[in-house]
């Protein structure tokens, strides 16, 4: 567990200090996240501890926005003046954005597969 | 003090509360068999600021004892480079068409929120607050706070977005059988960013590991995406 948290926290470190030196847009974590997969990459495996402790922590994910969600209380006056309009241009570019990518995803693996199916067949 | 004055104001007792409340939803959850509606993140919101209201206790005061769980969440996004390794094989495979959809799902992700806005004639900070709200929190505040939207109000839009992916917007892609692992997943990940992708860690590793992805290249493209949409748009 302390090695974990040691590379987990090293990373998210290395992430924002190469975010904050070449003032990018991304947040230190993302970065990290980026630098630890191509860490594996070249490591060609994940270290036992990771793999162990990782899926565990990734099952109560959801606990970790909690807090940020209860910050909605601060807006509740906004939330309340402007509630239809609010709900209604968050659910419309939601389900806008869900099924779009969702919907090309699935239509371009399969014209994908379908392409690899046929290269492949025609080698056969 | 009083010894109530005392307990309200500890930031252990808000530190407990988060855990005990979430711990508590997870088990309710599991009693609605997992019903989308009694998502443990919601559902902890509710109780939380129910309570908060019913004390009288600042949102200030809450998150000086859960700025520890919220610290977390750091770690959490880089711990996701694990679960995506082990999917390198898939990942390889569908680099292409994930890339596209990618692409496709960042500007719709952009467009449809700030074009649904100003049919409802919202105002132009709330219309720029609202663009980055698909994405995860830190780089949404960081793109509203640098176009002129409001930062802490798009928090608020991200996490609204994210929770009503959980509850609307993932049953349905479920009920279609658009349910593989990548397309449930991926797409998951960049419409309700980390709260889709904590909800996809639900479903199936796999598609909590495209979810994370999807979350991190949204993130990014989005940084991009917005202000040369406005710039091309003159919004």
């Amino acid at each position: 567990m302390l090695e974990t948290l040691i590379v987990l926290v090293a990373y998210q470190w290395f992430g924002e200090v190469v975010s904050h030196a070449l003032g990018l847009p991304i947040p230190g974590p993302v970065l990290g996240m980026l630098f630890l997969f191509l860490t594996l990459m070249i490591r060609r495996g994940i270290p036992h501890f990771l793999g162990e402790n990782v899926p565990k922590l990734m099952g109560w994910l959801g606990l970790l926005f909690v807090p940020a969600g209860v910050g909605v209380i601060q807006y509740l006056d906004l939330l309340e003046r402007a509630f239809w309009p609010l709900t209604i241009t968050l659910l419309v570019a939601l389900f806008a954005t869900h099924l779009a990518t969702a919907g090309s995803l699935k239509l371009l693996l399969a014209r994908h597969r379908l392409r690899r199916l046929r290269k492949w067949g025609g080698k056969a | 003090m009083t010894i109530w004055q005392f307990i309200l104001q500890s930031p252990l007792t808000w530190l407990f509360i988060t855990l005990l409340t979430f711990r508590g939803m997870v088990t309710l959850n599991r009693h609605c068999k997992g019903h989308p509606l009694a998502n443990p993140i919601i559902l902890s919101n509710g109780f939380i600021i129910t309570l908060l209201l019913a004390t009288g206790t600042s949102y200030t005061t809450y998150f000086s004892g859960a700025q520890y769980v919220h610290f977390l969440l750091g770690p959490a996004t880089v711990a996701l480079a694990v679960p995506l390794y082990a999917q390198l094989p898939r990942l390889q495979k569908a680099l292409g068409p994930l890339l596209i959809a990618l692409l496709i799902g960042g500007s719709v992700g952009i467009i449809s929120g700030v074009g649904s806005g100003m049919l409802f004639g919202l105002d132009r900070e709330l219309l720029l607050t609202l663009a980055p709200r698909s994405v995860t929190t830190p780089i949404a505040m960081g793109i509203a706070e640098h176009i002129g939207g409001v930062p802490q109000l798009a928090s608020v839009l991200v996490i609204l977005t994210g929770m009503l992916a959980c509850v609307l917007s993932v049953p349905l892609l479920q009920r279609w059988k658009w349910d593989s692992d990548i397309v449930l997943g991926f797409s998951t990940g960049i419409a309700g960013h980390g709260i889709g992708t904590a909800r996809a860690f639900q479903i199936s590793a796999g598609a909590g590991a495209f979810a994370g992805l999807a979350m991190g290249l949204n993130g990014v493209i989005t940084a991009v995406l917005v202000p040369f949409l406005l710039w091309l748009t003159k919004l």
